[in-house]
């Protein structure tokens, strides 16, 4: 069997057995093949979606490779943001300095891609090899006459939470500039949707329908124009908290908007997000309007569900994502799928988050933080899942093991947000489910002949 | 005369950044190197995010998983050294993975901050010799030094591939009558600094204390190895290739009835089949036996003629064990092909199996129904330096003439080796190294190419220039069985020509206002 490494211990809780609190936001144990990654890509993977903007990685080659078209977050206009670029730095620079190269591609980009802005991101070196980034970013700013904005990500200096905090410091910078443009007194930003596969479109049109103006979108199909007037909006409606409540906060406490946090997975979750936000203005058409909203898209979508629930009642399921305020809706989506989470982790909760996932699920349920492959497939085999929710990096672990797989992550290319991404969802999980593939998988076969004896 | 016009580096780079870069960093390379030994994981020495952006991005070519462990640096390690993360990282793959081998690798970082990685293992392993009964549980520990700042992946394959070999590989010295003087008991261990009495060189494997099973080996096997007219072991190093590639060489080699070394071996590991129960590291890869073996082949078949001069384990293997070096390039298209099976041949001293000339007369026969398809096409090409050098021989000698032909790393000698490559075509045809995607596409614009060949980033290419691709070589993350193209050999042949005419006929019949059902 495998071992969870000493340093893990409090980091796997089973509901029903164990007493004490979840440690996280720790550091990865050292040999540990974790599912994390590191500061540099919390910060690539939040701004990645602003479309106008140049992001320009400052570093070897590797970091901007290995993200080049990384998410699937789409753009209705400009998609400079699908670039890939990077300063490449060499031996040569390691030893003198990447200012003046950095310098260099800076002037050259925004001369040929004319962005509206322009992030440079910080890799691992960067600081180690004494670029003073911000002075470059200054003298570009001035001379080119666009925000010019450092992104302090090296990798090791902290967590994926930390390149959060970063990119959110970066992208604030952008806020406050525009004061003229009109802004609706019912107006809101959305924070922390990031279009995967359109799904800012989707909640953007919902919005639209219940009479509200959303001034911007951090940073899904983002523009930096209406980032500038975002400032000015009534409300801050953050979804994916765990990378944009910093965010929220800082313009809280500069601007005096509130923030909501909400979820838009699921059906009570997507409910709640839009009523919350329309009892937040107090007005009776707004009212009005979100209530024959959530009863139209629940009234077609719930005799949709019903038709998967017959075939996936009673199918356990395991979850192991992101953040973990996706975690929280999924175990509600999921039993509207008449499925039960048996395993539920994330890579950045929080000890308020785990404490939640605690009361949401049922007894026997492993609730876990910063899981790495060995740990996941052995909880997988333990509790008899049938699917696996995650990202590319959890898929091969749960197609090894014979049990069926919804892609959750950033790269997916199936809209899951808002009651259309409900039925998605269901059918995403009911196709994989439901294969026949799976009556030839050794390990379901064997799984089969264990409970045959 | 060829009329190319040559240019490398100034069609043009013109930009000082690199927009969509057309190569990786050398830990990814290095990392496939391992996965492809058995019993062996990857452990990366640097920040959290190397582990995990290389096993995504190999996940998605290859969609097996991929572990490979980091020693986690934090803010801390980078002020004070990573030695106390790397020496945990070690007992704790150990303790998870149970593997024979870690493959170590440095980053970028690592390196910036001036880690001495062979010495902490060299002192590692000293401290755990101490403690006594180091048995066979501890795995070899191989290092392979990989700055993202140098090179490409390309760099980190072949250095990984060196690594192995000079850990691994007995030292000869050892041969020579210095076993009776190292060795008061063969049944105990050898302490690694009297193991270090016996290093050739200054590297890294200065510091690869063998355990006495391996110094054991040298011993029995010592008495043929030096005779180099009973050796009939043959080492084939394969290059940066596919699964399917792999089980195509073990497949020659095989017909061949001579015992073999194949160097990496990731046919399985990365490719396996289903499971019935979770595997820590998937069976299959390169046997540390195998490897150990390596210095007594008559030969080496190195599948690339672009490993760097200073980490070139074919020449290592030459110099210090008098294994003959064939170098060769990946043998793709016909001229290749019969450079590798001629090298075959002189290494065994055995004539190619029939199996594989029918194969080979088919091919012909292909060529010679397929040539119209081919007359006049021109083809942009990209890729790692030895994946670009045969596919372009390989087009020329079926009349597509290569019009870009571009590889993203430094290459000085890239130019001239193409050239000698092109040996039909007539069309001018620009030549660049250090290229990324962005200025092949600019070089490309008003070429009128009609086909792309090379991996999935080339996407970008035919969304551009709307041209169609052909995807091979790695990654191939948009389409299902990238893994598993056949490239190499006869049969790999047959199977890019087929690919190559049958787009090119696709988009004849789709442009085609009444489409053709014969064509």
């Amino acid at each position: 069997m495998v071992e969870i490494l000493e340093g893990r211990k409090t980091q796997v809780f089973e509901k029903g057995k164990d007493g004490f609190e979840i440690s996280c936001g720790k550091a990865s144990v050292a040999g540990s093949v974790s599912q994390r990654a590191c500061v540099f890509c919390g910060s690539r993977v939040v701004l990645y979606p602003i479309a106008d903007a140049l992001h320009l990685i400052h570093g070897p080659i590797g970091c901007a490779s290995y993200t080049w078209d990384i998410r699937g977050s789409m753009s209705s206009g400009p998609e400079l943001h699908r670039m890939s670029f990077s300063t490449d730095l060499r031996e040569n620079e390691v030893i003198y300095g990447g200012e003046k190269k950095l310098r260099a591609a800076l002037v050259e980009l925004i001369d040929e891609y004319r962005p509206k802005a322009a992030f440079v991101y910080s890799t691992c070196i960067v600081g180690i090899i004494g670029d003073d980034v911000g002075a470059v970013c200054a003298s570009v700013a001035a001379e080119k006459g666009i925000p010019v904005l450092p992104v302090n990500s090296e990798g090791f200096k902290g967590t994926k939470k930390d390149g959060y905090r970063a990119a959110c410091e970066a992208v604030f910078k952008l806020t406050g500039r525009d004061n003229l443009t009109p802004v609706s007194k019912f107006s809101i930003n959305i924070l922390g949707d990031f279009n995967l596969a359109g799904e800012t479109w989707i909640i953007k049109e919902y919005y639209r329908r219940m009479g509200i103006e959303v001034v911007s979108c951090i940073t899904g199909d983002g523009r930096v124009d209406e980032i500038s007037r975002s400032h000015r909006a009534a409300l801050n409606v953050v979804q994916c908290s765990g990378s944009m409540t910093y965010l929220a906060k800082m313009m809280k406490d500069t601007y005096g908007i509130p923030f909501k946090r909400v979820s838009y997975f699921g059906i009570e979750d997507m409910s709640a997000a839009l009523y919350d936000v329309a009892s937040f203005f107090e007005d009776d058409e707004i009212n009005a309007a979100t209530g024959k909203l959530v009863y139209d898209e629940v009234s077609t979508l719930l005799p949709m569900l019903a038709e998967y629930r017959r075939d996936l009642e009673g199918r356990k399921a395991a979850i192991y994502v992101g953040g973990s305020f996706k975690a929280f809706s999924l175990v509600k989506a999921l039993r509207h799928l008449g499925m039960a989470t048996v395993v539920v982790g994330s890579q950045t909760g929080s000890e308020e988050d785990y404490n939640y996932l605690k009361e949401i699920t049922d007894e026997g349920t492993i609730i876990c933080d910063d899981t790495n492959p060995l740990e996941l497939s052995r909880f997988i085999l333990e509790k008899g899942a049938d699917l696996l929710i995650g990202g590319v990096k959890e898929r091969p672990i749960a197609y090894k093991m014979g049990i069926a797989f919804c892609d959750h992550n950033h790269e997916r290319k199936e809209a899951l947000a808002g009651f259309e991404g409900m039925r998605n969802f269901a059918r995403e999980v009911h196709d994989s489910v439901m294969s026949p593939v799976w009556k030839y998988s050794p390990a379901r076969i064997a799984a089969r002949k264990g409970e045959d004896e | 005369m060829t009329d190319i016009t040559v240019a490398p580096r100034a069609v043009p780079r013109p930009f000082a950044s690199t927009r969509n870069a057309c190569r990786l960093c050398a830990p990814l390379g290095a990392c496939i190197v391992f996965r492809g030994v058995e019993g062996c994981i990857p452990l990366i020495h640097g920040s959290q995010g190397c582990s995990t952006y290389i096993r995504r991005y190999g996940i998605s070519h290859f969609r097996e998983p991929i572990d490979i462990a980091s020693s986690n640096f934090t803010e801390a390690s980078a002020i004070f050294g990573g030695r106390a993360n790397l020496e945990t990282a070690i007992e704790n793959v150990t303790r998870q993975y149970s593997p024979k081998v870690i493959g170590i690798t440095s980053t970028c970082l690592s390196e910036t901050i001036g880690e001495n990685v062979p010495m902490y293992l060299s002192e590692y392993k000293k401290t755990h010799a101490d403690e006594g009964n180091a048995d066979a549980a501890r795995p070899e520990l191989v290092y392979a030094s990989t700055p993202s700042y140098r090179g490409s992946h390309m760099d980190g394959f072949h250095e990984a591939i060196c690594s192995l070999v000079q850990t691994l590989v007995p030292r000869k010295m050892l041969d020579a009558g210095m076993l009776d003087a190292t060795l008061p008991d063969a049944d105990t261990l050898v302490p690694a600094d009297r193991v270090k009495t016996c290093a050739i060189d200054s590297t890294v494997s200065t510091d690869s204390g063998m355990p006495a099973r391996g110094v054991k080996t040298v011993d029995t096997d010592s008495s043929h190895s030096t005779d180099s007219g009973s050796r009939s072991r043959v080492n084939v190093i394969s290059g940066f290739v596919s699964t399917e590639d792999l089980r195509e060489l073990h497949d020659i080699m095989g017909s061949y009835d001579v015992p073999y070394t194949l160097l990496p071996d990731y046919s399985e590991t990365l490719d396996g089949g289903s499971w019935s129960e979770y595997q820590k590291l998937p069976e299959g890869g390169t046997p540390v036996a195998d490897i150990r073996k390596m210095g007594e082949a008559a030969g080496t078949l190195y599948l690339s003629r672009v490993v760097p001069k200073e980490r070139d384990a074919g020449k290592w293997l030459e110099s210090e064990h008098g294994v003959v070096l064939k170098s060769l390039y990946l043998p793709v298209g016909i001229e290749e092909t019969d450079n590798f099976y001629r090298a075959l041949e002189e290494v065994t001293g055995k004539k190619t199996p029939a199996k594989w000339t029918k194969i080979r007369g088919r091919l012909v026969d292909a060529y010679i129904d397929g040539h119209k398809y081919c007359a006049g096409k021109k083809a942009i090409v990209y890729g790692e330096e030895d994946f670009v050098c045969s596919m372009v021989s390989f087009l020329d000698e079926v009349g597509i003439a290569p019009v870009i032909v571009a590889t993203g790393s430094p290459s000085p000698e890239f130019a001239d080796r193409i050239k000698a490559l092109l040996r039909n075509s007539k069309v001018a045809c620009r030549i660049m190294d250090d290229a990324d995607f962005a200025t092949i596409v600019e070089a490309a614009k008003g070429l009128d190419a009609d086909i792309a060949i090379g991996n999935s980033k080339g996407q970008y290419i035919t969304r551009n220039l709307d041209v169609p691709l052909v995807r091979c070589g790695f990654p191939v993350h948009d389409r299902m069985g990238g893994q598993r193209i056949l490239h190499l050999g006869y049969r790999g042949t047959l199977n890019l020509f087929d690919m190559i005419c049958n787009a090119l006929m696709q988009e004849k019949q789709d442009a085609a206002k009444s489409g053709y059902t014969y064509i």
